[in-house]
C-alpha cells in the first residue's frame, strides 16, 4: 500500500472583498510510496505550497481527500512533521525544549525525551548548542533545529516548505547534504516543496513539476541518480540532463505566471 | 547630535535626564525666591521639602503613603486576576472574544471617576469602594489589551504546534501564553501607571486617609508646599514601582 494518496484534491480561495474567488489548486493526484524523497518544484504562486499544507491538514482541500497509510487525513498530527520557510522556532525555548516540543505534548518522560533530543541534536550538528536560544543562533542552525524538532516526533512522511529558501547558497547547500545524509541513512518518507531546480533534482528520486496558477502536476519525472549522493554530482552530465529536461518544464510555466501577473 | 534613531551612551542618557532635573528645579527656585511669583500660589523648593520632612516626622505621612500604595496594588492586582485570564481566553476563541469584546469596548470608555458616587452608595467610604474604583479603572483595559497581544500570537508558530501534536490546550498554554506573557506584562506595567491617577481621585473624594486626602486637606490650609510635595511623592513611588516592574520583567523575559 502507498503511503501517501493525494486523491483529486484541489482548492479554491473566496474572492476578496466580492471579488472573484481564485483557483490556487487544480485536481491533483499524487501516490507516495514508503521512503520516496519527492520534491515538488514550480514556480512562485502555483500552489505547491498550498498541496502541502493540505496533505499537512493546516489548510482544507475543496475537492477530494488525503490518504496517509490508508486513513483520511482530517487534522493536523505529529504522524506529519513540518518544516517550514519561516523560522518557526519558539523563541522562549532552548534549541533543546525546541526539538522536545513534540514528545512533550505527546507525554513522554522527560528522560525519554532527553535522550531523543540529544540523539537528533548530534544528527544535525548542533552540539554545544543546547541551550541556546533561537534569536542566538543563524538562520541555518535555525532550520537544523526545525528539523530535528520535526524529526523527533518520528512522523510517518516529513513535509518541507521551501525549509532552505530563506538562506544563502553555501549554507543552503551544506543543508541539503545534511538532509540528504539523514535520508540516505533513515529513510525516511519525504515530500519536499521548493523553486530551486538543482535542489529538487539533487535531493528527490522523483520530481513532480508544477503548472503554473491553478496548479497540477504537469509531470511526474524519476530521478535515477545513485545513493549516496556527494554535492559533485550536480556538476555530472546526468545531471545536466536532468536538469535541462527540468528548466524546460518549469520555464513554460514560469513564463506563464508572469503573464498571469501582468495580464 | 539629531540623527534619527542613533543610540546614545549610557552615561550621556543619564546625564541628560539629570540635566532637565537640575533646571526644573533651578526654575522654580528661580521664580518663587525671585519673588516673581507669589508665596501663596508657590512655595519656594526649600519650603516644600522641609515641610515634607515634618510632614513625615510630625504628621505620620508615612501611614498615608502606605494605605495608598496598599489601594492601588491592591485594586490592581484584583483586576490583573481577572483581566489577563479572561484577556487570553478572549485572544485564543474568537467566539469569547465576540461575546465580550463588544460590551468591553463600551465600559472601558466608562470614567472610573464617574463611579465614585454611586460606589459610595453601594460600598461606602471604605476600602471596598477606593480599590473598587482602581479595578473599575484598569479591569477593562488590561482584558484588552491582553487580548489583542494573544490575538496577535505569530500564526506560524501555532501552526508549527498543531504539526507537532499540539491540541487547543496545548496551543494556549504553551505556544499562545509564553510567546504573549513579556508583553503582557508590560502592559501590566502600563496600566499600573494610570491606577495611580485614579486613586488620588478616589482619595479626593470621601476619602479619610491616603495622600490624595492629605493633598485635599493641605488646600483647606492653602499650603501649596504640602500639595505639591504630596504630587511629588505620588511620582517618585510610581517611578520606583516602575523601575521595579521594568527590572523583574527584564530578568523574567531578557
Amino acid at each position: 500500500m502507498s503511503k501517501l494518496q493525494i486523491e483529486s484534491v484541489s482548492r479554491v480561495f473566496a474572492g476578496v472583498r466580492g471579488g472573484p474567488p481564485t483557483q490556487a489548486l487544480e485536481k491533483t493526484d499524487l501516490i507516495v510510496e514508503d521512503n520516496d524523497f519527492i520534491t515538488i518544484l514550480g514556480p512562485s504562486g502555483c500552489g505547491k505550497s498550498t498541496l502541502l499544507r493540505i496533505v499537512a491538514a493546516l489548510d482544507q482541500p475543496s475537492t477530494g481527500r488525503v490518504l496517509l497509510d490508508g486513513q483520511p487525513v482530517l487534522r493536523p498530527g505529529p504522524d506529519r512533521g513540518m518544516v517550514f520557510q519561516s523560522y518557526t522556532l519558539f523563541p522562549w525555548l532552548t534549541v533543546r525544549e525546541n526539538i522536545c516540543f513534540g514528545l512533550r505534548e505527546k507525554g513522554m518522560p522527560e528522560a525519554g525525551q532527553t535522550g531523543i533530543a540529544a540523539s537528533y541534536i548530534e544528527k544535525v550538528g548542533l552540539r554545544g548548542f543546547e541551550n541556546h536560544y533561537p534569536k542566538m543562533l543563524s538562520g541555518g542552525m535555525q532550520q537544523r533545529t526545525a528539523l530535528a524538532r520535526a524529526l523527533a516526533n518520528d512522523p510517518k512522511i516529513l513535509l518541507l516548505d521551501e525549509p532552505f529558501g530563506a538562506l544563502d547558497n553555501q549554507t543552503r547547500a551544506l543543508m541539503q547534504e545534511l538532509l540528504l545524509g539523514i535520508w540516505e541513512a533513515d529513510r525516511k518518507t519525504v515530500l519536499f516543496v521548493t523553486h530551486d531546480i538543482d535542489e529538487s533534482i539533487f535531493m528527490a528520486n522523483r520530481v513532480a513539476v508544477m503548472s503554473a496558477r491553478p496548479g497540477r502536476i504537469k509531470c511526474d519525472a524519476r530521478i535515477e541518480l545513485p545513493h549516496p549522493r556527494h554535492y559533485t554530482m550536480k556538476t555530472s552530465p546526468e545531471f545536466s540532463r536532468y536538469k535541462a529536461q527540468l528548466t524546460e518544464e518549469i520555464r513554460a510555466e514560469a513564463v506563464k505566471a508572469v503573464q498571469q501577473m501582468q495580464g | 547630535m539629531f540623527e534619527p534613531l542613533k543610540p546614545v551612551p549610557r552615561g550621556t542618557r543619564v546625564l541628560l535626564g539629570t540635566i532637565f532635573f537640575v533646571l526644573f528645579f533651578a526654575a522654580w527656585a528661580l521664580v518663587t525666591f525671585g519673588g516673581i511669583i507669589d508665596p501663596l500660589f508657590l512655595k519656594d523648593p526649600w519650603y516644600t521639602l522641609s515641610i515634607g520632612w515634618s510632614l513625615f516626622t510630625e504628621f505620620n505621612f508615612i501611614e498615608d503613603v502606605g494605605i495608598t500604595v496598599f489601594r492601588v496594588f491592591g485594586g490592581f492586582i484584583l483586576a490583573a486576576v481577572v483581566a489577563v485570564p479572561l484577556g487570553v481566553a478572549m485572544g485564543a476563541f474568537k467566539s469569547i472574544e465576540a461575546f465580550f469584546e463588544p460590551f468591553i469596548s463600551f465600559a472601558r470608555y466608562l470614567p472610573a471617576s464617574a463611579f465614585i458616587p454611586l460606589l459610595i452608595l453601594w460600598a461606602g467610604v471604605g476600602e471596598a469602594q477606593k480599590l473598587s474604583v482602581i479595578f473599575i479603572g484598569s479591569v477593562f483595559q488590561v482584558v484588552l489589551m491582553v487580548a489583542m497581544i494573544v490575538g496577535g500570537t505569530r500564526r506560524e508558530l501555532v501552526e508549527a504546534a498543531y504539526t507537532l501534536g499540539a491540541d487547543a490546550s496545548g496551543i494556549v498554554k504553551r505556544v499562545m501564553l509564553p510567546g504573549a506573557a513579556p508583553q503582557i506584562a508590560e502592559t501590566l506595567r502600563l496600566v499600573l501607571g494610570w491606577s495611580w491617577t485614579y486613586v488620588i481621585v478616589a482619595e479626593l473624594v470621601g476619602a479619610s486617609s491616603g495622600i490624595g486626602y492629605m493633598i485635599m486637606d493641605s488646600q483647606r490650609l492653602l499650603d501649596t508646599g504640602m500639595m505639591i510635595f504630596g504630587i511629588f511623592t505620588i511620582g517618585v513611588i510610581g517611578l520606583a514601582s516602575d523601575f521595579m516592574f521594568k527590572w523583574v520583567n527584564q530578568k523574567l523575559y531578557p
